[in-house]
């Protein structure tokens, strides 16, 4: 198994993220977990991607392989330039007004207090958060916060974005909003995005396509490129027709647990699947 | 499709006020009291509390329960410490025993600091002598003395030994705790933006560790101010006037008022220093968002 992390030096090559054969196991011997199992997966540089899936689809397991924060048991994982990653809590440091906490991987990159603080500031201004460095985390709203949050990963010059269900906690209109920011700094910046997410419907909005990922172990079962275009609307029938479909997809998939149930597998109830109808012709 | 496909710059524009609209409604804009209302809020409680005390002190003493030359009452005791407060003596005496303290104190930060670092960052050592320091925090200070006679004398350096033992562990086990609670998601924050090795420690760790780090420190004071009372009871020594021995001396020759009033000096200073934590304390925890604003 091996990890590569190249910077940046090949612009010509279009594969941002490679993933071969990759599978990933917790535990030991007899009682291991398959968390991933032989996992090919290729993000193009530029691309927006979403992993769907329900409980238990490694979807998280998969971004800290590409963030290098894990290991791969068996297989091969190849990123082509630095990742930033985000989560579903802000994570922002309570003990740093907001400029610092956007300006501490500048410092910890040897950056000079003035040009941090203005490069912070101009983050700041591209995630409409101007005028809001000197307050404090606790102070700032869940949304504003991943603003922030988003404000200091673009702050690590990173070329691919990974996040993992960052606008899980936040409200409809809230998330509403974030969407139209990510996107709008996403086509500014060229960033390579992987984003994972349990709602359908924030894929469909959001993605250049969307991989769908089985439960326990996890492997890809399906994927639907997203050719609607943009700017888009997560209310525009096109975006709640594909997820519509995804969603049966991923059902079929739950349902197949669901058999499996004498296994002692989870059955995928926990997710947030767009309101679609609920009969399908997919199972297999 | 969507039918409100626009420019981008216009798409900007409408976001801009949209976001500036939500954040409007969302954000926590906390109205703070006045300084005065703040001051008077917190101060009349503690006022109510002194009255309460001398007041039922002096219940005590009128019941006649003991002489008034072995209890006087605050009406006796108040003169006499006013009386003290103009004296070169008490005063060389309180300098004394405030830099025993101060001297003490710093030590045990320092020793303490180290200590408790390395034990949250190394393994062995927690296994080794994790559980040894939190039974030092319990050993009673004066437990100590004889000891520290035995191999000091009667001298600066026993104070100061028992002083550094009593508030050492107290130090050194609040910062491990601290650094035992840091929540992981901000170490894999941290890590992410590429804080690693005594970065992440300096970034990250350590003033994540910081409030519980400060409640150790305060604890810490306390046990130092114990500790040195308790030596300077014990341990006189010549020519060093303290506010310990001059309360040997005051019980020595049955000057009950004087006795008396320097047990509030020693309270008084225990106070004030420990309000100084607190403030630092309160202060993180404002900064931090960790103290509910309607309170």
């Amino acid at each position: 198994m091996t990890i590569t992390a190249t910077p940046v030096t090949a612009p010509q090559t279009t594969t941002a993220i490679s993933l071969r054969g990759v599978s990933k196991a917790f535990g030991r011997h007899g009682d291991a977990v398959v968390a991933l199992d032989n996992i090919t997966l290729d993000v193009s540089r530029g691309e927006f991607v979403c992993l769907v899936g329900a409980s238990g689809c490694g979807k998280s397991t998969s971004l800290n392989l590409i963030a290098g924060l894990d290991r791969p048991t068996v297989g091969d994982v190849t990123v082509q330039g630095r990742t930033a990653l985000m989560f579903q809590e802000a994570a922002l440091f309570p003990w740093l007004t907001v400029r610092d906490n956007v300006a501490l991987p500048l410092r910890l990159a040897g950056m000079g207090r003035a040009d941090r603080h203005r490069r912070a500031d101009d983050l700041l201004e591209q995630v409409h958060l101007g005028g809001q460095g000197g307050r404090r985390p606790h102070e700032l709203s869940g949304g504003m916060r991943q603003r922030a949050a988003l404000a200091r990963a673009l702050a690590q010059e990173a070329e691919i974005l990974l996040m993992d269900e960052p606008f899980g906690a936040l409200d409809a209109m809230t998330r509403d909003l974030l969407h139209d920011e990510l996107e709008q700094v996403w086509s500014s910046t060229g960033l390579t995005i992987v984003f994972v997410t349990h709602n359908v419907r924030e894929a469909a909005r959001l993605s250049d396509r969307i991989v769908l990922l089985t439960s326990l172990p996890g492997k890809v079962a399906d994927e639907f490129p997203v050719a609607i275009a943009r700017p888009r609307r997560i209310d525009s029938p096109e975006v709640m027709g594909l997820a519509a479909a995804v969603t049966d997809r991923l059902r079929a998939e739950v349902r197949r647990h669901g058999d499996d149930m004498a296994m002692g597998h989870r059955h995928g109830d926990d997710m947030a699947m767009g309101h679609s109808h609920s009969d399908d012709a997919h199972g297999d | 499709m969507a039918t409100d496909v626009q420019t981008d710059g216009v798409t900007d524009q409408k976001l801009a006020e949209e976001f500036a609209g939500l954040d409007a409604l969302e954000a926590h804009l906390g109205s703070h009291p006045s300084r005065a209302r703040r001051i008077w809020s917190t101060a009349w409680p503690k006022v109510a509390a002194i009255v309460l005390a001398l007041g039922v002190w002096q219940a005590v003493v009128w019941s006649g329960w003991k002489d008034d030359y072995v209890l006087p009452g605050p009406d006796k005791v108040l003169p006499v410490l006013w009386e003290l407060l103009g004296t070169a003596d008490f005063w060389r005496a309180v300098s004394i025993t405030m830099r025993r303290a101060v001297t003490g104190y710093v030590l045990a930060l320092l020793i303490g600091s180290v200590i408790g670092l390395a034990v949250a960052r190394i393994r062995l050592l927690r296994s080794a002598v994790g559980s040894l320091i939190t039974g030092l925090q319990t050993m009673p200070s004066i437990a100590w003395f004889p000891l520290a006679i035995l191999l000091f004398g009667l001298t600066e350096r026993a104070i100061m030994f028992v002083v550094v033992l009593g508030a050492a562990p107290s130090i050194a086990n609040g910062l491990i705790a601290g650094v035992d609670h840091v929540p992981p998601l901000m170490v894999r924050a941290g890590r992410m933006i590429g804080a690693k090795g005594v970065g992440l420690y300096r970034h990250v760790i350590l003033p994540a560790a910081l409030p519980t780090y400060v409640a150790g420190l305060k604890q810490g004071w306390a046990f130092a101010w114990r500790s040195l009372m308790a030596g300077e009871l014990l341990v006189i020594v010549a020519n060093r006037p303290s506010i310990g021995d001059q309360l040997q001396l005051a019980r020595e020759f049955s000057r009950s008022q004087t006795m008396l009033a320097l047990m509030i000096v020693i309270l008084v200073i225990g106070i004030v220093v420990d309000t100084v934590f607190g403030r630092a304390d309160v202060t993180i925890r404002r900064r931090w968002g960790l103290i509910d604003h309607s309170d």
